[in-house]
């Protein structure tokens, strides 16, 4: 019986990760999630934190930025992808970014791009020479 | 002295569905995707916490040391589940199973209690199977 409760309470947590997951750039409400996961905030953010190791608000930042690294690499510019991403300014999105990742947006999106370029100019630059062999791609 | 893994090689059947599966539902990382020239594609994906290890998904058709016999016998074997690929962990097994599972991942053993922790075993979509482990504090 205590199995079946921790699993069914263990579904409850999964549904509110997948559901910051899946709506990390609208205005989420953790509260709300703690209501619909039928829980107290405190109990909420207390068994989030023991199973993903983060507080929801701080696993919320954490996928919002990881979003904000593909948007980047894609050209977005830092105003749009803070935006998109439902960062107060662009001034807060770059201060966040910047302790996470540990560089800023623009500096990111740069290497990006240099990564990018190099590999268009010559693709086996990112190819271990056995696998490029392996495929037949060098004689 | 050896030092570190950089690169590990899953063979895959179709490398679309590989990228849904590996990033998509499993949570990895591109760490290249570049096209090589004739339809070939270099695809590799790193483990979330694990930025350094690139897990090259390697398509299994025919061209280098890879002739028709070759390609056919090991997309039989990997259809069949012949190989494990690697044995991936995680902080929770019980949510990560949960979660996985509600995203249409195939398990082929639930979580069970090992010596060791606890270990599940699910398979991606070419069919290599993988150990996910919970290993004891």
């Amino acid at each position: 019986m205590e199995q079946y409760e921790k699993l069914y309470l263990y579904k409850r947590i999964v549904q509110a990760k997948l559901f910051i997951d899946n709506h990390f750039a609208e205005d989420i409400d953790l509260d709300n999630i703690a209501d619909q996961a039928h829980f107290s905030k405190y109990h909420f953010i207390r068994l989030f934190k023991s199973i993903y190791g983060k507080t929801p608000h701080n696993y919320l930042i954490k996928v919002r930025i990881e979003n904000a690294k593909l948007l980047l690499s894609k050209g977005g510019s830092v105003l749009d992808v803070s935006l998109t991403l439902g960062f107060e300014s662009p001034t807060s999105f770059t201060a966040m970014f910047k302790k996470l990742v540990g560089k800023t947006p623009s500096v990111f999106q740069n290497e990006q791009k240099t990564k990018r370029r190099a590999i268009s100019l010559n693709p086996l630059s990112a190819v271990p020479n056995c696998f490029a062999e392996t495929h037949g791609w060098i004689k | 002295m050896i030092t570190k893994v950089t690169h590990m090689c899953v063979y895959v059947l179709n490398q679309d569905s590989a990228f849904d599966f590996y990033v998509n539902k499993l949570g990895f990382k591109v760490h290249t995707d570049a096209p090589m020239g004739e339809g070939a594609r270099w695809l590799t994906v790193t483990p979330p916490d694990q930025p350094e290890l690139e897990i090259t998904l390697f398509l299994m058709k025919e061209g280098g040391m890879f002739d028709s016999e070759t390609v056919k016998t090991m997309t039989q074997l990997i259809k069949k589940g012949t190989f494990g690929a690697a044995v991936m962990t995680c902080n929770d097994l019980l949510a990560t199973y949960e979660e996985l599972k509600s995203k249409g991942v195939v398990f082929k053993k639930p979580p069970t209690k090992e010596f060791y922790g606890y270990e599940a075993l699910f398979v991606d979509d070419s069919g290599n199977w993988f150990s996910l482990s919970q290993m004891n504090p």
